[in-house]
């Protein structure tokens, strides 16, 4: 589904992402820990196309089509989605106007009627449900004035909304209590099924507790320095990451 | 550049969408400004002696002015003598249907969107359509009838209901009042007219759209509404103009008379031919808008969406006299390209318990320049005035300004004044947000600068909104690289 092959990304001008190297299968659930500023939210955003990142290096292919020539909406429409690790806020943009655009823009894509207001309401009083995201939040402007608990669960709810193929959470779990974590966890794993795939960024393996990962890959420094089973995440927390430091 | 700046830079590059000249036979006077030129325009319109006498203490009072020069704004000068000050297409008679009228004109409307006949058909909209200086067809006017309302072209006004005119012409905006007032009142056109008599609701909006048409002609229009005891009206002012490329100046004037506990709501979504990207060709308008809330508990309302004009030099304002009057503006202003605007209100306090509420977003991309200019005055006799400002100004790209100029003069211990004022930029990264859910970055700015703007278009009525939204879209939009 994903190939990524030796990737090198940079941001103005500074290296950052050093070679890195993920096959990402359709059913999988991959994990990828590390310390801070190791390059896990770079990478999220260079999958999600973000111009401010430029790709120096290497390949990444999603179902055979080469994603770096597709720009960001279209890589969306394509089925990614990135749960941002900071939501931003469109002060004046309902949430409803924003969602209806997105849905409608997937739906075109695809080759299909955009949904009226009605059938649009109705799918998202269904999803609302998945997420346990209240109206009041629903109903205001795009992650105007939201906590920050209230905007991981926005992005949830709208990955819900455009049912992705591939969902990269990016420290979702971050901010979060446990009961959030847990509405969090069921919504990522009702939207499971065998032809999609989700690449779980996080910092803690807590959140690998209810969304169990097949791999768990340790990046660090720009470079992945470990791939493993699920264990490696309880090995991680054990340790603690000056083991890899240490190691690498 | 950055990535935003390049994505800005071409979204911001679109051309003007109503961009044709229709070619119909006008009846034109010869180009220049004189006394002569005066009578002629009121001889033509075969005015009685009072008005052909405003015109020339106008004229007069014209000559001995000087064009404003305090606004942020390069103008170009202005060759008063090169321009045309009448022309109305040619109509042999009266009309009695829209059959009779000229298919071209009729076709004119209908690229713009506006087509006459459904106009008719649709609920609640009356149309007073102004091609050029003369109305060349008014619906709705026997509903109208019905109520007492007049809506009607100024010259029919002036036949029809002279002592109406005559009482309430120059009462908000004296003639003398500025450079462009001054003209105006000498070589005006044509325009609407509006009465609401005592106590009656207007059950519609009336909807009036102004077009600019035959090359080199001054449009100098004179809108007079006047809204007696108790009674509520709801005005609609719209507006595109062909592309060309000699300047055009514009210099209309609004008068609002708000008596006992009236309110007039007046909507303008302004949209004439702004120049090229480089800057040449566009619309001069020069406008002079102003309300006076002679009742108390009488309220006047603007709210304006301005996207078009090359330059653009309006001030709607509200002269609160009556206690308990209130006075509001509502204004969106963009600008792109070369585009500069000078924009903004007077509220001016004068009767005890008066409020205004002044809520500016301003929106400028390209290179192009975007003012707020704001009085509120509160004289002493003005116990206990309120006014609440806010004063909002977006940028799209980094060679575009935006400017703030609130004034404030206040004469009266009592009253309360407040003004907020941001600056802000949209951001890569929400353009990047709307993109990560497939949402295009055309559609993305549309989408960002409305949500900046909503508080405003959402005080206009609802087919407005829908329109004004479309338009500042439109007047970013562009080929995305
Ligand atoms: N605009 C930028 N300019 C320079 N360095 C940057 C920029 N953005 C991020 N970085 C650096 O890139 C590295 C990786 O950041 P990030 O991907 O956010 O890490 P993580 O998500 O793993 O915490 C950090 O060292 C960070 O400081
Ligand atoms: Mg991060």
């Amino acid at each position: 589904m994903l190939q990524i092959k030796n990737l090198h990304a940079s941001v103005d001008g500074k290296e950052i992402l050093k070679g890195i190297s993920i096959d990402v299968k359709p059913g999988e659930i991959h994990a990828i820990m590390g310390p801070n500023g190791s390059g896990k939210s770079t990478l999220a955003n260079v999958l999600a196309g973000h111009e401010k990142y430029e790709v120096t290096e290497g390949e990444i292919f999603f179902e055979g089509e080469n994603l770096l020539e597709l720009a960001a909406e279209e890589r969306a429409r394509n089925g990614i989605f990135l749960s941002f690790q900071y939501p931003i806020e469109i002060p004046g943009v309902s949430m409803v106007n924003f969602l209806k655009t997105a849905v409608n823009e997937h739906r075109k894509h695809k080759g299909l009627e955009p949904l009226t207001a009605s059938q649009f309401l109705k799918l998202m009083e269904e999803k609302k449900k998945v997420v346990e995201i209240s109206s009041q939040l629903t109903n205001r402007s795009v992650n105007e004035g939201f906590s920050g608990g209230e905007k991981k669960r926005n992005e949830i709810f709208q990955m819900a909304m455009l049912e992705p193929k591939l969902a990269i959470l990016d420290e979702t779990d971050s901010g979060l209590d446990i009961d959030a974590l847990r509405i969090v966890a069921k919504g990522v794993n009702t939207l499971k099924s065998p032809h999609n795939a989700t690449i779980v960024v996080t910092h803690y393996q807590r959140l690998l507790e209810y969304i169990v990962p097949d791999y768990v890959h340790v990046l660090y420094n720009g470079k992945i320095v470990k791939s493993a089973g699920k264990e490696l995440a309880l090995e991680l927390e054990k340790k603690g990451y000056d083991w890899i430091k240490n190691e690498s | 550049m950055t990535e935003q700046d390049k994505i800005l830079d071409t979204v911001t590059k679109q051309e003007y969408k109503y961009g044709f000249v229709t070619d119909i036979e006008s009846d034109t006077i010869e180009k220049g400004l004189n006394e002569e030129v005066v009578r002629l325009i009121s001889a033509k319109k075969q005015e009685p002696q009072w008005l052909l006498d405003f015109r020339l203490k106008a004229y007069r009072k014209w000559l001995e002015m000087k064009s404003p020069n305090w606004a942020y704004l390069k103008i170009p000068s202005i060759d008063f003598q090169d321009i045309i000050y009448y022309s109305a297409p040619k109509q042999k008679k009266q009309l009695n249907s829209l059959d009779e009228v000229d298919p071209e004109l009729l076709e004119t409307f209908n690229k713009l969107g506006i087509p006459l006949e459904e106009q008719k058909h649709l609920a609640g909209v009356a149309v007073d359509a102004v091609m050029d200086s003369v109305s060349v067809k008014t619906t709705f006017k026997e509903t109208l009838a019905e109520r007492g309302i007049i809506f009607c072209s100024f010259s029919e006004a002036v036949r029809e209901y002279p002592d109406l005119v005559k009482k309430y012409l120059g009462n908000a905006v004296p003639y003398a009042d500025n450079y462009f007032a001054a003209l105006n009142s000498a070589v005006f056109s044509d325009g609407s007219f509006c009465y609401i008599p005592k106590g009656v609701r207007c059950p519609m909006e009336l909807s009036t759209y102004f077009r600019i048409n035959a090359a080199n002609t001054g449009q100098f229009e004179r809108t007079l509404i006047v809204a007696d005891d108790d009674s509520y009206v709801s005005y609609l002012e719209g507006c595109t103009a062909p592309q060309r490329d000699e300047n055009q100046l514009h210099a209309a004037v609004v008068e609002i008379i708000a008596l006992e506990r009236a309110e007039v709501k007046y909507s303008t979504v302004q949209n004439w031919y702004p120049g090229d990207k480089n800057g040449k060709g566009g619309i001069y308008n020069f406008v002079t808008k102003r309300g006076i809330c002679r009742g108390d508990f009488s309220k006047i309302s603007w709210t304006q969406v301005e996207t078009g004009s090359a330059i653009t030099w309006k001030y709607p304002s509200c002269v609160m006299l009556g206690d308990h009057s209130t006075g509001e503006f509502y204004s969106v202003a963009l600008t792109n390209n070369h585009q500069q605007a000078d924009t903004g209100t007077k509220m001016i306090h004068i009767g005890k318990n008066t409020r205004s509420l002044i809520v500016s977003k301003g929106i400028s991309a390209g290179v192009s320049n975007n003012s707020y200019r704001g009085l509120v005055k509160v004289a002493s006799r003005a116990d206990k005035a309120r006014n609440f400002s806010q004063c909002d100004s977006l940028l799209l790209g980094d060679k575009c300004g935006a400017h703030t100029f609130p004034y404030i003069e206040c004469s009266n211990k009592t009253a309360i004044l407040e003004h907020e004022a941001t600056t802000s930029k949209i951001s890569e990264d929400q353009i990047f947000y709307c993109n990560q859910r497939g949402i295009g970055t055309e559609d993305a700015i549309g989408m960002i600068v409305n949500g900046y703007a909503r508080e405003v278009l959402n005080k206009l009525p609802m087919e407005f909104a829908v329109e004004a939204q479309k338009l500042l879209q439109i007047s970013l939009e562009g080929s995305v690289g």
